[in-house]
């Protein structure tokens, strides 16, 4: 299946504060700058977008960098905190507003839900509004009417159709807008949180109505606060925060990110958010966007038994090709203290790692040899000289179980250490 | 992998091109068009017991007053033509245009809660009171040929005759036309961040009533204002408008040309500047 849109390097920055103050002499020398063929002067100074520190500068990137593709006939949700970039990304992909920098490709035709009921007027008829509405959504006016008793009959405000809709209570206003976006018919649709409208009977309707849309094979994007029905109704999700792509992968996985995100907590195997503490000498390369820990029986846990060989599975993405990194996996104790680890240049795999633009996997295959209890992990990419182009710490709560492969029981009352090397004791 | 290459409908990038009006997008908008026409007329005139009537009503009111002080009081001269009619033809364009300027340059402004919710192409707006002011002029353009027929039939040595300058009547609409879209998109693009604009264009709509040639012509007034007159496109196509309707005087084929050259200018600014306006006036409306 094709790819329906293509979102490369989009950004999108806001001034912040009064605007009106210093315009004129901000745009002269904006035209100067560009007139000797320079940059913008007022595009270096943005800043991440987080709004409850007051920054410097008055600008922000309300959107940084975002690249991303939406596929054919997906539904894609997009989540995030108030303020993420939700609406940014949403305004800038239904044209409402232009980026600062990059382009959106798109396939098909987009229809943007940002709001229902748009452009009514109070003193027309419901009638005239639906092909007023309709119009502005972008069909036309064969479109709409070979559709208006659907829409009307939808709405239920049939008997009220020909009454001027400032007559009307605000609920069936917003029905009746829900109606005409509802039959909107385009390629791709664009939706933010207009699912809360209306009483619970319609609401109902109303994501019956999106998922039988969705089961047509249109692209859909879904913007919403309201994790059940994002699981729901999305196959992906992405997570934004501050204006960037924290996370991508599938609903349910994103979703328990953004709920466990909220709670202060070690966070489990899985993704890994990109706004995650992190530890970058080389900032912004590479990162470490996944690890998950499988058991012998190559099954997805995060409880081990003793001595029981896992396997990790680390993902790795990455803005450029590197050559000769270093992957480093390790424990941790509760006091936050390295106890042990490995890495792909020592002893055992001298192996030079390289790593290609874009998504990198690694198989890491590790016995390990904890004392049972519970353990935290560090995951590192380093560079040559050991300078950290990403690493995680105090990541993945692993416990260890009090018994072994053979489960023959053994009390570890007063362990003298945590690390229990296999040793071979014999009588001479 | 072998990347497809792909076709893509829509890209959607920082900047317009420059002078790209995606007149074939607003093509497909036009049913769009003709609800912002009826919705205009619909909406403007409801619960009112007149109702279009008032398109009517206000010339010939406006028309009489000027008639009463300017003709009466002040002794004004109107080019040995009723000035009853001379004044109505003068402001049957006139508002033509000005109801064209001051509604276009509010564009941006007046619909920010719709434009910021939902793309269409922006040039609609302009273009749709373009069209439902030329309906209200047609309406009372019908109104100035009444008094045309009127004042030729009650004998006051006026009399209307069909000349071959009749079948130029098109052009000082389309340059009246023009002259307010163009003037109209500029404005309102500048007004998304300079608001001050929106204060002088009021006043400064009635000022420039006066510089135009609406309720004066060309011959009655003194060297040195006429050549004022001769600088102000609008002026040019009133009294081209006035010459092909009345006759006052021959058609001046200098000012149209100038009027001409002036509306290309106009447009051109006002595309480029409406095009750049459009991408990010949400930011800072």
């Amino acid at each position: 299946m094709g790819v329906a849109i293509k979102i490369e390097n989009l950004s999108k920055q806001y001034r912040l504060g009064v605007i009106g103050t210093g315009t004129i002499s901000h745009d002269l020398n904006r035209f100067v700058a560009k007139l000797r063929g320079k940059e913008d002067p007022f595009l270096k100074v943005g800043e991440v977008n987080d709004r409850s520190v007051k920054g410097g500068s008055n600008l922000v990137w309300a959107l940084k960098d975002l690249n991303f593709e939406v596929k054919e006939g997906e539904i894609l949700g997009v989540i995030g905190k108030n303020g993420a970039g939700k609406s940014t990304l949403l305004k800038v992909l239904s044209k409402v507003t232009g980026p600062t920098t990059g382009s959106i490709k798109v396939k098909g035709r987009i229809a943007s839900l940002l709001e229902v009921g748009t452009g009514f007027h109070p003193e027309l008829t419901g009638r005239e509004n639906v092909f007023l509405n309709g119009a502005i959504l972008g069909m036309t006016k064969a479109e709409i009417a070979s559709k208006l008793d659907e829409i009307v009959e939808f709405s239920g405000c049939a008997k009220y159709i020909d009454t001027p809709v400032k007559r009307y209570s605000s609920g069936m206003m917003v029905r009746l807008g829900f109606s005409v976006a509802a039959h909107l018919e385009p390629e791709i649709l664009i939706v933010d949180e207009v699912l809360a409208v209306g009483d619970a009977e319609f609401q109902k309707k109303a994501i019956e109505k999106m998922k039988n849309v969705a089961g047509t094979g249109r692209t859909i994007l879904f913007v919403s606060h309201n994790m059940v029905a994002i699981n729901n109704l999305c196959e992906r999700a992405i997570m934004l925060d501050k204006g960037e792509i924290v996370a991508n992968g599938k609903t349910s996985e994103i979703v328990d990110l953004y709920l466990h995100g909220e709670k202060d907590e070690v966070p489990s195997f899985g993704l890994v958010s990109k706004s995650r503490k992190r530890n970058q000498y080389h900032k912004d390369l590479v990162y470490i966007t996944r690890v998950d820990l499988f058991n012998s029986s190559k099954k997805k846990v995060d409880i081990l038994k003793f001595h029981e060989k896992s396997f990790f599975e680390i993902e790795v993405d990455s803005v450029k090709s590197l050559d000769d990194v270093i992957l480093m996996i390790g424990f941790m104790n509760d006091d936050h203290d390295k106890i042990t680890y490995s890495a792909s240049n020592d002893g055992f795999n001298q192996k030079v790692i390289n790593i290609t633009k874009g998504i990198n996997k690694f198989n890491v295959e590790l016995e390990q040899q904890l004392i049972p209890g519970n353990y935290s992990m560090f995951v590192g990419i380093l560079d040559k000289a050991g300078y950290s182009y990403d690493s995680l710490t105090y990541f993945g709560q692993v416990n260890i179980e009090r018994f072994g492969d053979n489960n023959e029981k053994y009390y570890w009352d007063r362990p003298l250490g945590l690390v229990n090397p296999k040793s071979k004791i014999i009588k001479i | 992998m072998v990347e497809e290459e792909q076709k893509w409908d829509d890209e959607i990038k920082p900047q317009n091109g420059l002078l790209s009006l995606r007149l074939k997008e607003v093509w497909k908008y036009r049913d769009l068009l003709v609800l912002f026409v009826r919705r205009d007329f619909v909406a403007e005139y409801k619960q009112t017991i007149l109702g279009p009537l008032w398109y009517i009503i206000q010339p010939i009111f406006t028309a009489y007053t000027y008639y009463l002080v300017l003709h009466r009081m002040g002794n004004m001269e109107t080019d040995g033509i009723p000035p009853f009619l001379f004044y109505i033809a003068g402001l049957t364009i006139w508002t033509y245009f000005a109801g064209c300027l001051t509604k276009t340059s509010d564009t941006f402004i007046a619909n920010a809660n719709i434009f910021g919710k939902v793309y269409f192409p922006r040039l609609i707006v302009p273009l749709s009171i373009i069209v439902s002011n030329l309906i209200k002029f047609g309406l009372q353009f019908i109104l100035f040929l009444a008094f045309l027929g009127y004042f030729s039939y009650v004998d006051n040595g006026f009399a209307f005759e069909f000349r071959w300058q009749l079948l130029l009547l098109p052009l000082p609409i389309i340059l009246i036309a023009g002259l307010s879209f163009a003037m109209g998109i500029l404005i309102s693009s500048l007004t998304t961040k300079y608001r001050d604009l929106k204060f002088a264009l009021t006043f400064g709509v009635q000022l420039l009533m006066f510089a135009s040639a609406v309720i004066i012509s060309f011959n009655s007034v003194s060297e040195e204002f006429r050549a004022v007159l001769r600088w102000n496109p609008i002026a040019n196509v009133v009294e081209l408008f006035k010459s092909i309707m009345i006759g006052h005087s021959p058609i001046d084929w200098n000012g149209v040309l100038y009027s001409s050259v002036v509306l290309f200018v106009l447009l051109f600014l006002g595309i480029v500047i409406f095009n750049k306006t459009e991408k990010t006036f949400m930011d800072t409306v």
